[in-house]
């Protein structure tokens, strides 16, 4: 159990479930879900980008869902499971992704990479899973990117989803 | 020393380039930064093959002023073409002064000496010598200039699965400047207006001073900021110092039509560069249009960024800037220090492609930490990104050709009207970084200026790599415009190729030939034959496709600056209400590739970008100010909006390397263009081309 103590108005004790590992932390309930992992916790690979639910470099899962993490208070996830891309390695289908993003070196910056992981993440772990034109769908709708990737996470997402198909196969 | 790179030959000491006391690696310093685009990746690769080193024993050390080498910008496209040969010849010499060594304790001849993975032996001999052992043999404080011509190994290693190593540890968790952290880091903010002639008066002060976890508020002059423990804090503080502000208007702006117009009313410093005499040929076919480009916004996706440290007197700061040495030399300027009292050390930022707002948020940082005794971390909004980072500039061009009845042209006239494409800070006299015109002792912005040709700003590229006869260019530079603006991937290009090679296709028409065809007819220049050769091969060109009915395909063609990369583009488009970019086809010819897939991304992203801006982006005012405060209000290229791409790469055999990372810019706009209008049977010739814009065209 990690505690940590801060100062302000409207602060309560907010219990969290980050990453497997229970937290509890003395924060303002408003405050988002990005500034607690980024600024709290030191996991600062959720990225900040436009804090306005646009660009998705903050998105992480919350209960297994993609969710824009800063326009999420932290109230509304307490007692819920938060996982960012610090949790790679516990987390199978989220590692799979990294690979084939590795693989295909689909990225340059790197900046809205995380969240565009974390949401193809989330997206290929639900069941059934969503078909590609979903997905892209769901991208358009959440994620931004500047330095023109896309080709290359389209080609990602095939490879993932045909990996899947094989796998269940 | 004849051959010696220009970048070297400006930092001869072979220590500001290379570490050899960092067994397992060697520690490279480059000036020429990650700005995304992998560049390092290069280098580092150029820097193995010389060395006899494998990739993994490398390491790109941060560029920093206090050790690094000078290289001024790193933009141009010239990392790989000026840094990579300055790289190449250094570690070529560390090489060979490491093989003497290497000579003297294994008794051998240095010529004799095979090295591999960085160990030095005889052939067949399995016992060597590292560059580890031999580093107090070597003294790296010597001048490039005084030791002979190194034997240059040339090439690239074995890349065909090349992994840019700095990109697991970004894919994993921290790895950008934002998410650099001190235990004693303060959080900083500033206040920027929302209209671009806003100038902050007053402000309650002591209300944002009053709230808990708030250390300092900062004025000087019209600048404002805040520091605090947090970042939440801090942006509390700046949304109290906004509600009690007191702005003053200066100039009233012109009215924002979408078409440039307020430069009808702008008076331009004109310079008619080329004008060649004309023909006594008559020109029966004449011709004449205009095209133009809007402000376009840089919208990274990180919000500008900067640490900054003051100690002893001494300024420290953490940027992601292009040009660290510039913005050194500015900040020396700004607070009256001398250089050596600066310190810039580059960090990582999200991707940049030319003069945003990383240099500004320094000297926010800088101004807020001053006034603490512990590092700053400054963090602009997503508005103050989206309206006060430079944006590219607005161009206008007006060609006008004749042509004899054959179809050959014989006249051709090009004048560019733009702002600025080259207001960076450390260009020209002054200081251009954003506060510096805010503090009370404000410090005179540089006078009017663009980038100097050959490389052009808003006239880069504006002279056709075609034979056309008698050519006359000229070149209006306006004052600053209603935005802000600096350089922007390709400046001046994306829009000049966009209306030569428009032109081009309307005079192809004009002839009656196929715009292949057409242009092959004009181009003499062998590597932009090639080039064009190949794409119409690989995109399967059909001469004389019908167009019409929504379906259209076109060509584009430039090569960078006429004197960088080569490369010709083929889009192809389905249009209804909205234009649906199908596939882009593009032939690339980089010189020698020193790594293949970062070359191939950076294209991929060149024609995504280029896509985006010439398709949908456009910044613009209105009265009450900048328009764009939002990802809403500056809509980008989606993910389902991306075509079919498909890139080929060509160059002739000994050809050096040139950068690859803006040469597409202008013939993916010009490609797009032709494409459309093949499609509609006429012709949009202002970006974006939006519904819009499509819709009025077809019914004009």
């Amino acid at each position: 159990m990690v505690t940590t103590q801060t100062s302000g108005i409207g602060v309560q004790s907010q219990n969290l479930i980050i990453n497997g590992t229970e937290v509890n932390l003395s924060v303002d309930g408003e405050m988002p879900l990005l500034s607690v992992l980024r600024d709290r916790m030191d996991l600062k690979g959720s990225r900040i980008g436009c804090t306005e639910g646009y660009c998705g470099a903050c998105t992480v899962l919350v209960d297994g869902k993609p969710v824009q993490s800063c326009n999420t208070p932290v109230w509304s996830v307490t007692g819920k499971a938060v996982t960012t891309i610090e949790a790679v390695d516990r987390h199978p289908v989220l590692a799979e992704v990294q690979r084939v993003f590795i693989g295909l070196q689909a990225a340059q910056c790197g900046y809205c990479t995380n969240g565009i992981m974390m949401t193809l993440a989330g997206l290929l772990s639900q069941s059934p899973r969503p078909d590609r034109a979903h997905i892209v769908a769901h991208l358009d709708e959440r994620h931004l990117c500047r330095c023109g990737v896309h080709a290359r996470v389209l080609k990602a997402i095939d490879q993932l989803l045909s990996h899947s198909e094989r796998a269940s196969a | 020393m004849s051959g010696c790179p220009a970048n070297l030959k400006a930092n001869p000491l072979l220590s500001r380039w290379f570490r050899l006391d960092q067994q397992p690696v060697v520690g490279v310093r480059s000036g020429k930064v990650e700005l995304g685009q992998g560049v390092s990746t290069a280098l580092a690769m150029i820097a193995a093959t010389e060395l006899g080193l494998d990739i993994d024993q490398i390491d790109i050390l941060p560029a920093d002023t206090a050790h690094g080498p000078d290289e001024g910008y790193t933009a141009g496209s010239f990392s790989v073409e000026h840094g990579g040969a300055a790289i190449r010849w250094a570690a070529a010499q560390v090489r060979e002064l490491a093989a003497q060594a290497a000579a003297t304790v294994l008794g051998a001849r240095a010529d004799q000496l095979v090295v591999e993975a960085g160990q030095f032996r005889r052939p067949g001999h399995n016992e060597g010598v590292t560059y580890w052992h031999l580093h107090d043999r070597i003294n790296l404080d010597v001048s490039a200039l005084d030791l002979a011509a190194p034997v240059l190994h040339g090439g690239t290693i074995d890349n065909a699965q090349m992994q840019r190593p700095d990109l697991i540890g970004k894919l994993s968790g921290a790895g950008f400047i934002q998410d650099m952290t001190w235990p004693d880091l303060l959080h900083g903010r500033v206040l920027r207006p929302d209209h671009p002639q806003d100038r902050l008066m007053t402000c309650d002060e002591a209300s944002a001073r009053a709230l808990p976890g708030v250390v300092a508020v900062v004025r000087d002059g019209h600048f404002a900021g805040v520091v605090a423990h947090s970042d939440e804090v801090a942006l509390a503080a700046i949304a109290l110092l906004r509600r009690s502000a007191q702005w003053e208007r200066g100039a009233a702006l012109p009215v924002d039509d979408g078409l440039n117009g307020w430069m009808d009313h702008a008076t331009p410093v004109s310079t008619c560069f080329l004008d060649e005499a004309q023909p006594e040929k008559d020109c029966p076919i004449q011709h004449a249009a205009r095209y133009s480009r809007p402000f376009i916004a840089h919208a990274s996706i990180g919000p500008a960024c900067a640490v900054a440290y003051w100690h002893d007197g001494q300024l420290q700061v953490w940027s992601h800037s292009q040009g660290i040495y510039p913005l050194r030399r500015q900040l020396a300027r700004t607070f009256g220090l001398e250089a050596e009292h600066v310190n810039v050390t580059h960090a990582h930022g999200a991707g940049c492609y030319g003069h945003n707002g990383a240099d500004d948020v320094v000297l926010d940082a800088a101004l807020l930490a001053r006034s603490v005794k512990a590092p700053v971390m400054c963090l602009w909004t997503r508005a103050d990104e989206l309206s006060w980072s430079p944006f590219g500039a607005a161009m206008r061009m007006e060609l006008s050709a004749g042509l004899d009845a054959n179809g050959q042209i014989l006249v051709w006239n090009h004048a560019v009207w733009s702002p600025t494409h080259l207001a960076r800070p450390g260009f020209g006299d002054g200081v251009n970084l954003l506060a510096a015109g805010d503090l009370a002792k404000p410090h005179a912005r540089p006078p009017l200026a663009d980038a100097p040709r050959p490389q052009g700003g808003g006239d880069r590229n504006a002279v056709p790599l075609y034979d056309v006869g008698a050519r006359k260019i000229t070149h209006h530079l306006l004052p600053q415009g209603p935005l802000r603006s600096s350089a922007l991937r390709a400046l001046g290009a994306h829009a000049n190729v966009f209306a030569i090679e428009s032109f081009m296709d309307e005079l192809a028409g004009l002839a009656g030939r196929d715009p292949l065809e057409f242009r092959m007819a004009h181009l003499s220049e062998p590597r932009g034959r090639a080039v064009i050769e190949a794409v119409a091969k690989a995109a399967d060109w059909t001469v004389n496709a019908p167009g019409g009915e929504g379906h259209g395909r076109g060509l584009g063609f430039a090569r960078y600056k006429n004197l960088g990369a080569y490369c010709a583009v083929v889009a192809e488009v389905e249009v209804a209400e909205t234009v649906r970019l199908v596939k882009v086809t593009a032939a690339v010819d980089a010189g020698e590739v020193i790594h293949r897939d970062g070359l191939l991304n950076q294209i991929e992203g060149g024609i995504i970008q280029a896509a985006s801006w010439t398709l949908k982006e456009a910044a613009g005012w209105t009265q009450d100010g900048f328009k764009t405060r939002s990802w809403a209000d500056y809509p980008i290229l989606n993910f389902s909006e991306i075509p079919a791409i498909n890139i080929v790469l060509v160059a002739p055999e000994g050809a050096a390397s040139l950068g690859g990372g803006e040469c597409a810019a202008g013939p993916v706009a010009a490609a797009i263009g032709n494409a459309v209008a093949h499609a509609l049977g006429v012709r949009v010739r202002d970006m974006p081309l939006t519904p819009e814009r499509i819709t009025q065209a077809i019914h004009a």
